[in-house]
Protein backbone atom coordinates (compact mmCIF):
# COMPACT_ATOMS: atom_id res chain seq x y z
CA UNK A 1 0.00 0.00 0.00
CA UNK A 2 1.40 3.38 -0.99
CA UNK A 3 0.58 6.05 1.55
CA UNK A 4 0.31 9.77 0.97
CA UNK A 5 3.52 10.19 2.97
CA UNK A 6 5.40 8.02 0.49
CA UNK A 7 4.38 10.18 -2.44
CA UNK A 8 5.04 13.46 -0.63
CA UNK A 9 8.46 12.26 0.51
CA UNK A 10 9.42 11.20 -3.00
CA UNK A 11 8.24 14.52 -4.36
CA UNK A 12 10.28 16.34 -1.70
CA UNK A 13 13.42 14.45 -2.73
CA UNK A 14 12.80 15.24 -6.39
CA UNK A 15 12.15 18.90 -5.62
CA UNK A 16 15.32 19.19 -3.53
CA UNK A 17 17.36 17.49 -6.26
CA UNK A 18 16.19 19.96 -8.86
CA UNK A 19 16.84 22.95 -6.59
CA UNK A 20 20.35 21.60 -6.01
CA UNK A 21 20.68 21.19 -9.77
CA UNK A 22 19.88 24.86 -10.22
CA UNK A 23 22.61 25.70 -7.73
CA UNK A 24 25.37 23.51 -9.13
CA UNK A 25 24.63 24.04 -12.83
CA UNK A 26 24.21 27.76 -12.56
CA UNK A 27 26.25 28.52 -15.69
CA UNK A 28 24.50 26.26 -18.15
CA UNK A 29 21.21 27.75 -19.28
CA UNK A 30 20.11 24.49 -20.89
CA UNK A 31 20.52 22.53 -17.66
CA UNK A 32 18.74 25.28 -15.74
CA UNK A 33 15.72 24.80 -18.00
CA UNK A 34 15.87 21.04 -17.46
CA UNK A 35 16.02 21.53 -13.70
CA UNK A 36 12.95 23.75 -13.86
CA UNK A 37 11.13 20.97 -15.70
CA UNK A 38 12.12 18.54 -12.96
CA UNK A 39 10.94 21.01 -10.33
CA UNK A 40 7.54 21.31 -11.97
CA UNK A 41 7.35 17.53 -12.13
CA UNK A 42 7.91 17.36 -8.37
CA UNK A 43 5.13 19.89 -7.83
CA UNK A 44 2.85 17.85 -10.07
CA UNK A 45 3.59 14.80 -7.92
CA UNK A 46 2.14 16.61 -4.93
CA UNK A 47 -0.95 17.64 -6.87
CA UNK A 48 -1.62 14.12 -8.14
CA UNK A 49 -1.00 12.55 -4.73
CA UNK A 50 -3.30 14.94 -2.87
CA UNK A 51 -5.95 14.67 -5.57
CA UNK A 52 -5.94 10.89 -5.30
CA UNK A 53 -5.78 10.64 -1.53
CA UNK A 54 -8.40 13.32 -0.88
CA UNK A 55 -10.68 11.84 -3.52
CA UNK A 56 -11.03 15.06 -5.52
CA UNK A 57 -10.31 15.31 -9.22
CA UNK A 58 -9.46 19.04 -9.12
CA UNK A 59 -5.80 18.43 -8.35
CA UNK A 60 -5.41 16.41 -11.52
CA UNK A 61 -7.05 19.20 -13.52
CA UNK A 62 -4.43 21.53 -12.09
CA UNK A 63 -1.68 19.16 -13.15
CA UNK A 64 -3.14 19.36 -16.63
CA UNK A 65 -2.80 23.14 -16.63
CA UNK A 66 0.69 23.00 -15.15
CA UNK A 67 1.72 20.65 -17.95
CA UNK A 68 0.35 23.14 -20.49
CA UNK A 69 2.19 26.08 -18.95
CA UNK A 70 5.39 24.06 -18.62
CA UNK A 71 5.26 23.04 -22.27
CA UNK A 72 4.75 26.66 -23.33
CA UNK A 73 7.53 27.79 -21.01
CA UNK A 74 10.06 25.30 -22.33
CA UNK A 75 9.18 26.06 -25.95
CA UNK A 76 9.69 29.81 -25.48
CA UNK A 77 12.72 29.25 -23.26
CA UNK A 78 14.41 27.09 -25.84
CA UNK A 79 13.56 29.58 -28.59
CA UNK A 80 15.20 32.34 -26.55
CA UNK A 81 18.16 30.03 -25.95
CA UNK A 82 18.60 29.41 -29.67
CA UNK A 83 18.43 33.14 -30.45
CA UNK A 84 20.90 33.82 -27.64
CA UNK A 85 23.32 31.22 -28.94
CA UNK A 86 23.11 32.73 -32.42
CA UNK A 87 23.99 36.15 -31.03
CA UNK A 88 26.67 35.24 -28.51
CA UNK A 89 27.85 31.73 -29.49
CA UNK A 90 27.56 30.81 -25.82
CA UNK A 91 24.87 29.88 -23.33
CA UNK A 92 26.87 30.81 -20.26
CA UNK A 93 24.59 32.60 -17.84
CA UNK A 94 27.46 34.66 -16.43
CA UNK A 95 28.05 36.31 -19.79
CA UNK A 96 24.50 37.58 -19.96
CA UNK A 97 25.22 41.01 -18.58
CA UNK A 98 24.20 43.22 -21.50
CA UNK A 99 21.34 44.74 -19.55
CA UNK A 100 23.29 45.42 -16.38
CA UNK A 101 24.29 48.88 -17.67
CA UNK B 1 2.81 -5.65 -1.01
CA UNK B 2 3.68 -5.96 -4.68
CA UNK B 3 2.55 -2.38 -5.22
CA UNK B 4 4.85 -1.24 -2.46
CA UNK B 5 7.84 -3.09 -3.93
CA UNK B 6 7.08 -1.54 -7.31
CA UNK B 7 6.80 1.88 -5.71
CA UNK B 8 10.20 1.61 -4.02
CA UNK B 9 11.83 0.23 -7.16
CA UNK B 10 10.53 3.00 -9.37
CA UNK B 11 11.17 5.66 -6.75
CA UNK B 12 14.81 4.53 -6.65
CA UNK B 13 15.01 4.72 -10.45
CA UNK B 14 13.41 8.17 -10.35
CA UNK B 15 15.87 9.55 -7.82
CA UNK B 16 18.80 8.01 -9.67
CA UNK B 17 17.61 9.54 -12.92
CA UNK B 18 17.15 12.89 -11.19
CA UNK B 19 20.74 12.68 -9.97
CA UNK B 20 21.74 11.86 -13.53
CA UNK B 21 20.03 15.00 -14.78
CA UNK B 22 21.86 17.35 -12.46
CA UNK B 23 25.25 15.63 -12.27
CA UNK B 24 26.01 14.28 -15.73
CA UNK B 25 28.78 15.89 -17.76
CA UNK B 26 27.06 15.80 -21.09
CA UNK B 27 23.79 17.72 -21.65
CA UNK B 28 22.57 14.92 -23.93
CA UNK B 29 22.89 12.47 -21.04
CA UNK B 30 21.04 14.95 -18.83
CA UNK B 31 18.20 15.17 -21.32
CA UNK B 32 17.99 11.39 -21.62
CA UNK B 33 17.98 11.05 -17.83
CA UNK B 34 15.13 13.54 -17.74
CA UNK B 35 13.23 11.33 -20.22
CA UNK B 36 13.77 8.41 -17.83
CA UNK B 37 12.49 10.62 -14.99
CA UNK B 38 9.28 11.34 -16.87
CA UNK B 39 8.75 7.68 -17.75
CA UNK B 40 9.22 6.56 -14.14
CA UNK B 41 6.93 9.33 -12.91
CA UNK B 42 4.29 8.13 -15.35
CA UNK B 43 4.62 4.62 -13.91
CA UNK B 44 4.28 5.97 -10.38
CA UNK B 45 1.19 7.93 -11.35
CA UNK B 46 -0.24 4.74 -12.82
CA UNK B 47 0.43 3.04 -9.48
CA UNK B 48 -1.74 5.58 -7.66
CA UNK B 49 -4.39 5.31 -10.37
CA UNK B 50 -4.01 8.63 -12.16
CA UNK B 51 -3.97 6.91 -15.54
CA UNK B 52 -4.87 9.75 -17.85
CA UNK B 53 -2.19 12.09 -16.56
CA UNK B 54 0.39 9.31 -16.71
CA UNK B 55 -0.28 8.84 -20.42
CA UNK B 56 -0.39 12.59 -21.00
CA UNK B 57 2.96 12.93 -19.25
CA UNK B 58 4.56 10.40 -21.61
CA UNK B 59 2.90 11.85 -24.71
CA UNK B 60 3.45 15.54 -24.00
CA UNK B 61 6.75 15.49 -22.15
CA UNK B 62 8.63 12.59 -23.67
CA UNK B 63 7.00 12.98 -27.05
CA UNK B 64 7.20 16.74 -27.47
CA UNK B 65 9.10 18.70 -24.86
CA UNK B 66 12.06 16.38 -24.44
CA UNK B 67 12.41 15.92 -28.19
CA UNK B 68 12.59 19.71 -28.41
CA UNK B 69 15.25 19.72 -25.70
CA UNK B 70 17.27 17.04 -27.48
CA UNK B 71 17.02 18.92 -30.76
CA UNK B 72 18.37 22.08 -29.16
CA UNK B 73 21.10 20.26 -27.23
CA UNK B 74 22.35 18.57 -30.35
CA UNK B 75 22.01 21.66 -32.53
CA UNK B 76 24.08 23.95 -30.33
CA UNK B 77 27.83 23.62 -30.34
CA UNK B 78 28.47 24.27 -26.66
CA UNK B 79 31.83 24.64 -25.00
CA UNK B 80 31.26 22.27 -22.11
CA UNK B 81 34.49 22.81 -20.22
CA UNK B 82 33.72 26.47 -19.67
CA UNK B 83 30.19 25.74 -18.48
CA UNK B 84 31.40 23.05 -16.11
CA UNK B 85 33.87 25.31 -14.34
CA UNK B 86 32.79 26.12 -10.81
CA UNK B 87 30.84 22.87 -10.63
CA UNK B 88 32.66 21.47 -7.61
CA UNK B 89 32.77 24.92 -6.04
CA UNK B 90 28.97 25.01 -5.92
CA UNK B 91 28.59 21.30 -5.18
CA UNK B 92 28.71 21.63 -1.40
CA UNK B 93 26.15 24.42 -1.60
CA UNK B 94 23.92 22.13 -3.68
CA UNK B 95 24.25 19.30 -1.17
CA UNK B 96 23.47 21.70 1.68
CA UNK B 97 20.37 23.06 -0.06
CA UNK B 98 19.19 19.54 -0.93
CA UNK B 99 19.48 18.31 2.63
CA UNK B 100 17.81 21.43 4.03
CA UNK B 101 14.86 21.28 1.65
CA UNK B 102 14.36 17.53 2.19
CA UNK B 103 14.57 17.97 5.97
CA UNK B 104 12.04 20.81 5.91
CA UNK B 105 9.48 19.08 3.72
CA UNK B 106 9.80 15.70 5.42
CA UNK B 107 9.54 17.52 8.76
CA UNK B 108 6.25 19.02 7.67
CA UNK B 109 4.97 15.63 6.50
CA UNK B 110 6.05 13.81 9.66
CA UNK B 111 4.73 16.52 12.00
CA UNK B 112 1.14 15.61 10.94
CA UNK B 113 0.20 19.24 10.52
CA UNK B 114 -1.12 18.89 7.00
CA UNK B 115 -4.68 18.27 8.13
CA UNK B 116 -4.70 14.88 6.41
CA UNK B 117 -3.50 11.51 7.60
CA UNK B 118 -0.33 10.85 5.65
CA UNK B 119 0.00 7.26 6.81
CA UNK B 120 -3.17 6.05 5.13
CA UNK B 121 -3.51 4.48 1.74
CA UNK B 122 -5.98 5.93 -0.75
CA UNK B 123 -9.57 4.81 -0.54
CA UNK B 124 -10.25 2.12 -3.14
CA UNK B 125 -12.03 3.38 -6.23
CA UNK B 126 -15.53 2.09 -6.99
CA UNK B 127 -15.92 -0.56 -9.68
CA UNK B 128 -16.22 0.86 -13.18
CA UNK B 129 -14.54 4.12 -12.18
CA UNK B 130 -12.85 5.86 -15.08
CA UNK B 131 -10.18 8.42 -14.28
CA UNK B 132 -10.29 9.78 -17.83
CA UNK B 133 -14.04 10.24 -17.69
CA UNK B 134 -13.89 12.05 -14.34
CA UNK B 135 -11.14 14.34 -15.58
CA UNK B 136 -12.96 15.01 -18.83
CA UNK B 137 -16.18 15.90 -17.06
CA UNK B 138 -14.35 18.29 -14.75
CA UNK B 139 -12.38 19.86 -17.61
CA UNK B 140 -15.35 20.53 -19.82
CA UNK B 141 -17.82 21.70 -17.17
CA UNK B 142 -16.28 23.46 -14.21
CA UNK B 143 -12.95 24.22 -15.87
CA UNK B 144 -14.21 25.12 -19.34
CA UNK B 145 -12.93 28.71 -19.28
CA UNK B 146 -9.52 27.86 -17.82
CA UNK B 147 -8.99 25.28 -20.54
CA UNK B 148 -9.75 27.93 -23.17
CA UNK B 149 -7.15 30.16 -21.57
CA UNK B 150 -4.69 27.27 -21.62
CA UNK B 151 -5.36 26.80 -25.32
CA UNK B 152 -4.74 30.50 -25.97
CA UNK B 153 -1.53 30.25 -23.97
CA UNK B 154 -0.31 27.44 -26.20
CA UNK B 155 -1.16 29.50 -29.28
CA UNK B 156 0.80 32.44 -27.89
CA UNK B 157 3.71 30.10 -27.16
CA UNK B 158 3.71 28.75 -30.73
CA UNK B 159 3.66 32.21 -32.24
CA UNK B 160 6.30 33.52 -29.86
CA UNK B 161 8.65 30.60 -30.48
CA UNK B 162 8.33 30.90 -34.24
CA UNK B 163 8.67 34.68 -34.22
CA UNK B 164 11.76 34.47 -32.01
CA UNK B 165 13.64 31.92 -34.07
CA UNK B 166 12.67 33.09 -37.56
CA UNK B 167 15.39 35.09 -39.25
CA UNK B 168 16.12 36.65 -42.59
CA UNK B 169 19.54 35.68 -43.85
CA UNK B 170 21.11 38.07 -46.35
CA UNK B 171 22.06 36.61 -49.71
CA UNK B 172 19.58 33.79 -49.51
CA UNK B 173 17.90 33.02 -52.85
CA UNK B 174 14.20 32.55 -52.14
CA UNK B 175 11.02 33.38 -54.00
CA UNK B 176 9.22 36.55 -52.99
CA UNK B 177 5.66 35.61 -53.86
CA UNK B 178 4.26 39.08 -53.24
CA UNK B 179 6.72 40.67 -55.61
CA UNK B 180 6.07 37.98 -58.21
CA UNK B 181 2.32 38.47 -58.13
CA UNK B 182 2.47 42.27 -58.07
CA UNK B 183 4.71 42.53 -61.10
CA UNK B 184 3.26 44.14 -64.25
CA UNK B 185 4.24 43.83 -67.86
CA UNK B 186 5.56 47.39 -67.86
CA UNK B 187 8.14 46.41 -65.21
CA UNK B 188 9.58 43.62 -67.30
CA UNK B 189 9.24 44.62 -70.97
CA UNK B 190 10.60 47.88 -72.33
CA UNK B 191 9.16 48.95 -75.69
CA UNK B 192 11.50 51.14 -77.66
CA UNK B 193 10.33 53.20 -80.63
CA UNK B 194 13.00 53.43 -83.27
CA UNK B 195 13.30 53.84 -86.99
CA UNK B 196 13.66 50.81 -89.18
CA UNK B 197 17.22 49.91 -90.03
CA UNK B 198 18.30 50.89 -93.51
CA UNK B 199 19.45 48.16 -95.87
CA UNK B 200 23.23 48.52 -96.27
Amino acid sequence: MITLGHMLGLSAVLFALSVAGIFINRKNLLLLLMCVELLLLAANFNFVAFSRYLGQIDGQVFVFFILTVAAAESAIGLAILVVLFRERSSINVEELNKLSG
Amino acid sequence: MLVQILFYAFAAVLVAAGLGVILSRNPVHSALSLVLCFFTSAVLWLLIEAEFLAIVLVLVYVGAVMVLFLFVVMMLDINLEELRSGFTRHLWLGVLVTLTVIAEIVGVIVAKRLGVDTTQGAAPLPAGYSNTQELGVALFTRFAYPIEIAAMLLLVAIIAAIALTMRKRPGLKVQDINAQVAVRAADRVRIIKMDAEKRP
